[in-house]
């Protein structure tokens, strides 16, 4: 199957000064498959938001190649059916949402393609219920809190009919609760609606919940696998400078102490069982 | 502990309403009585619209309450002929994102800011600045003539806090200090937070939405839901009310959560686990006492039966979702 | 859960007639409005355009309160504007203060003067006010789009007031937030003399348009990944209908309007 994103030994170079160098990439591969959901972590300039932004040629590579469904992002005939297909939520909400309401906003996307308007009515409606956000219509974004204007952005771009979703730290200035509710969000779009979501995060609870984990450093991909291969390995990733959830830090604590752990676990349920079965207990 | 007994700020049913007297008011705080001692770390929680913002704003007299009393070392700052500006430099106030009020062109310049306007002399204010680069690990002779402007994030944020430091507060309010950072920015920027406090003998009053954070730093948390008061008390007892927690929108730290499923489980564990050295202290002891759990072991029955396996535990579900097969 | 809209300026939600005609049709009418307040000269003539408008603030259900409150800013205009008619004018003494001669003409020009800018401000304002800050940009961009081929960037200006409206009540939000951010470093926006007082505003300034300039570079990059190329080939989502009753309004309004230009 033809993937939605191919990342071809790209690597890229900020033009200008020596210090904006440090957000570069050097020979990346990365694929993204329809309906997969792809977390990318790592340290502040380790190339995670540079990746990104050649997802949708906002950035093009220097060296290599960028297809998004078989486009070349360099094709600047293709630019607008490349950002159509690859929709992008930042991670200021309120730097991205134009209107000033929500419905005018969710449709400013469909607007530029030069959808007709019924049909643009109908998307805005379906986007909206798609975020859990019908009856917010009419709502001015400084009304809604970062987790609601955060799905305004992700209604905006569902809008458009994408087959990929990019957030680039769009969790990063929300609370707990509207974190959760952005994560919700997109992984019922990447499971139910088939639109694969790539999550650029900081946060190692967020990256544990992907199908697949890619870890960069210094404009390399450093690690690349499921959570529980990428997480088992967190000496890796401090040295990487990031972390693992604080259940995977206990159980990686426990088999030190000579624990027979069976696996590395990634949330509180799955250590929580192993525990009990290895204190003999049967769930239930 | 006679360090702790002074109270340092303390609220009396304070309460505060945004835009009075117009038809969007809206009760932010009502009868919150707070004290903080000096020499505590404490915490507040609470999720966003708590009313955790207003009434940290309280605490330096930039809001004044439209009910009850806000004291500063024993003195409502509110009376007559008590100096606004005084209190402001007792009690430092370090916003979200700092970074974002930074204007002067050099570091030294804009952390010298504060010292100037509290009226301090040449003299006092590059000591200031020099001591307040230390505490936060900015290095005074590269960086004091570079522009803040040109630093890195965590660089940024750093010189912010240095700005409020620098004016010699006796009580370091930091709301969410780390805030959009990378885990190794929280880390280091928790910990200098840390260090105030122990090491440099401040008062802290730490907003925080991190609960695995609290529970490692603050001796005592304040939890705080629609515009008042719900919990008070050292991280052990307040996050026994796991429940109650998660109904205001918060949570536990995941250790806690996983000794109360454990429990759920009917494992004899204590309810006050919050960290994770406590959680190592009595898991440890449990499973060393069987086969299965510790070291040569013939542990032949996990993974049988017992229903770790694939997809069966509720974790994994959580994990894995419903990711694949759906391929459109 | 219905979340209400909220006021941004100062349009009052409704449904009266005036809320629900064209927004073209207002602006249109407004200044028709505008054109015969500067032609007409006869006192019937001013009181019958006072009695439009009287009919269209009394039919929007706007209190009269919030329509009187855009002369708020030009009281002092009018006062002004008055005393000067009624004192420099030419013509039949009225009475004399000290050395000022106020004249029957000065009187009555002035008086005319006062109730023309009044009318004038209530008909414009009465427009804002029952029409949503949107509406009026979409009616705005529709009626200056003709004028593009004269090089008048009509879906460009409409863009910008969107944007500005859309960014108001953010940068208010954050303006209080720097300044009680500075606040808590000392600073001190209230005393000292005006040197003293622009000069404390520096560190206010600043950071808000850093973070103005930041803002609108994340934006430009938002719009441009949401495929915003200028208004080329740009539907909309809400469609401006010239109905039935925008006709009759219009008609009516136009005619009345020249009866009261030609009435003496």
């Amino acid at each position: 199957m033809e993937p939605i994103i191919s990342i071809e030994n790209v690597s890229y170079a900020y033009e200008g000064g020596e210090q904006d160098r440090v957000d570069a990439l050097l020979d990346v591969n990365v694929r993204v498959d329809a309906g997969e959901f792809v977390a990318i972590i790592g340290h502040n300039g380790s190339g995670k938001s540079t990746l990104a932004k050649h997802m949708n040629a906002i950035l093009l590579p220097t060296r290599g190649d960028v297809y998004v469904l078989g486009m070349n992002t360099r094709d600047r005939s293709k630019l607008w059916s490349i950002r159509q297909a690859v929709g992008m939520v930042f991670q200021n909400p309120d730097n991205q949402i134009v209107a000033t309401t929500v419905e005018e906003d969710v449709a400013f996307g469909p607007e530029n393609l030069g959808v007709p308007p019924d049909e643009i009515r109908r998307r805005v409606d379906e986007a909206l219920a798609l975020v859990d956000m019908t009856g917010y219509e009419q709502a001015a974004p400084h009304q809604l809190s970062g987790g609601q204007k955060q799905r305004v952005a992700i209604a905006g771009v569902i809008a458009m009919r994408p087959r990929c979703i990019v957030l680039d730290e769009a969790t990063a200035m929300l609370d707990p609760v509207g974190r959760q509710e952005v994560l919700r969000t997109v992984r019922r779009l990447a499971s139910e609606e088939g639109i694969a979501v790539v999550h650029i995060t900081h946060f190692m609870s967020e990256a544990v919940l992907a199908d697949r984990v890619i870890v960069m450093d210094d404009g390399r991909i450093a690690l690349e696998g499921a959570p529980r291969e990428v997480f088992s390995q967190p000496d890796v990733l401090r040295q990487l400078q990031l972390d693992v959830p604080q259940v995977t830090e206990l159980a990686l604590e426990l088999a030190r102490k000579g624990v027979r752990m069976p696996r590395t676990p990634l949330t509180v349920q799955e250590l929580a069982a192993d525990i009990h079965a290895l204190l003999g207990g049967c769930a239930g | 502990m006679r360090r702790l007994s002074e109270v340092v700020i303390e609220t009396v049913d304070l309460g505060y309403t945004y835009m009075k007297g117009t038809p969007m008011a809206r009760q932010a705080l009502h009868g919150v009585n707070v004290a903080i001692r000096r020499g505590e770390l404490v915490a507040i929680i609470g999720r966003t619209g708590s009313g955790k913002s207003t009434l940290i704003q309280h605490f330096n007299g930039l809001l004044r309450p439209d009910e009850g009393q806000i004291k500063v070392m024993g003195q409502d700052i509110w009376s007559k002929g008590v100096s606004l500006r005084d209190v402001r430099r007792r009690v430092g106030l370090v916003f979200q994102y700092p970074e974002h009020q930074l204007f002067e062109e050099t570091v030294e310049a804009d952390i010298s800011f504060a010292p100037r306007s509290m009226g301090m002399t040449q003299v006092q204010v590059e000591e200031a600045v020099r001591e307040a680069m230390r505490i936060v690990n900015l290095d005074y002779d590269s960086l004091r003539s570079r522009s803040p402007f040109d630093l890195s994030g965590g660089q940024k944020r750093r010189v912010a806090i240095a700005g409020v430091l620098a004016m010699g507060p006796e009580v370091l309010v930091l709301d969410e200090p780390t805030a959009g950072m990378d885990p190794r920015g929280r880390e280091e920027v928790l910990q200098e937070v840390a260090d105030l406090h122990e090491k440099h003998g401040y008062t802290v009053v730490l907003v925080s939405h991190s609960m695995e954070d609290v529970a490692r730093y603050a001796q005592r948390l304040i939890v705080m839901d629609r515009g008042t008061v719900v919990m008070e008390g050292p991280p052990h007892e307040v996050f026994r009310h796991r429940d109650t927690l998660i109904g205001i929108g918060l949570g536990v730290p995941q250790v806690t959560d996983l000794v109360h499923e454990l429990r759920g489980m009917g494992h004899p564990l204590p309810e006050d686990v919050v960290t994770l050295e406590q959680a190592m202290e009595v898991l440890v002891p449990l499973l060393a006492g069987w086969p299965n759990g510790h070291g040569q072991g013939k542990g032949q029955r996990h993974g049988h039966g017992c229903g770790h396996g694939e997809g069966q535990s509720q974790g994994q579900g959580q994990a894995q979702g419903s990711w694949d097969g759906e391929r459109v | 859960m219905k979340v209400p809209s909220v006021v941004i300026g100062q349009y009052i939600p409704g449904d009266s007639l005036l809320h629900r005609l064209d927004p073209r049709t207002k602006i249109l009418l407004a200044l028709a409005m505008v054109v015969a307040l500067f032609t007409v000269e006869s006192p019937w003539s001013y009181l019958m355009l006072a009695v439009l408008v009287a009919a269209a603030v009394l039919s929007s259900r706007v209190p009269v309160k919030m329509v009187l409150r855009g002369l708020r800013p030009i009281a002092f205009i009018l006062i002004l504007t008055f005393v000067l008619h009624l004192f420099m004018d030419p013509g039949e003494e009225l009475f004399t203060i000290w050395r000022l001669r106020a004249t029957h003409e000065g009187l009555r020009i002035g008086l005319l003067t006062v109730v023309r800018l009044t009318l004038l401000i209530m008909a414009t304002s009465l427009v804002t006010l029952t029409t949503s800050p949107i509406v009026f940009t979409d009616g705005l961009e529709r009626l200056l789009n003709p004028l593009r081929i004269v090089g008048v960037p009509a879906h460009e200006l409409a863009m910008m007031m969107t944007i500005a409206l859309r960014f108001i009540p953010t940068l208010l939000e954050e303006t209080d937030k720097i300044m009680k951010a500075q606040m808590a470093r000392g600073a001190d926006f209230e005393s000292g003399g005006l040197v003293n007082r622009a000069k404390s505003m520096i560190p206010i300034l600043v950071p808000l348009f850093v973070s103005a300039f930041r803002r609108a570079d994340e934006l430009a990059v938002a719009m441009e990944a949401r495929c915003y190329r200028g208004g080329q080939g740009r539907t909309r989502l809400r469609q401006l209908r010239f109905g039935p009753a925008d006709a009759v309004v219009a008609a009516a309004t136009i005619v009345y309007l020249a009866a009261a230009v030609v009435v003496r």
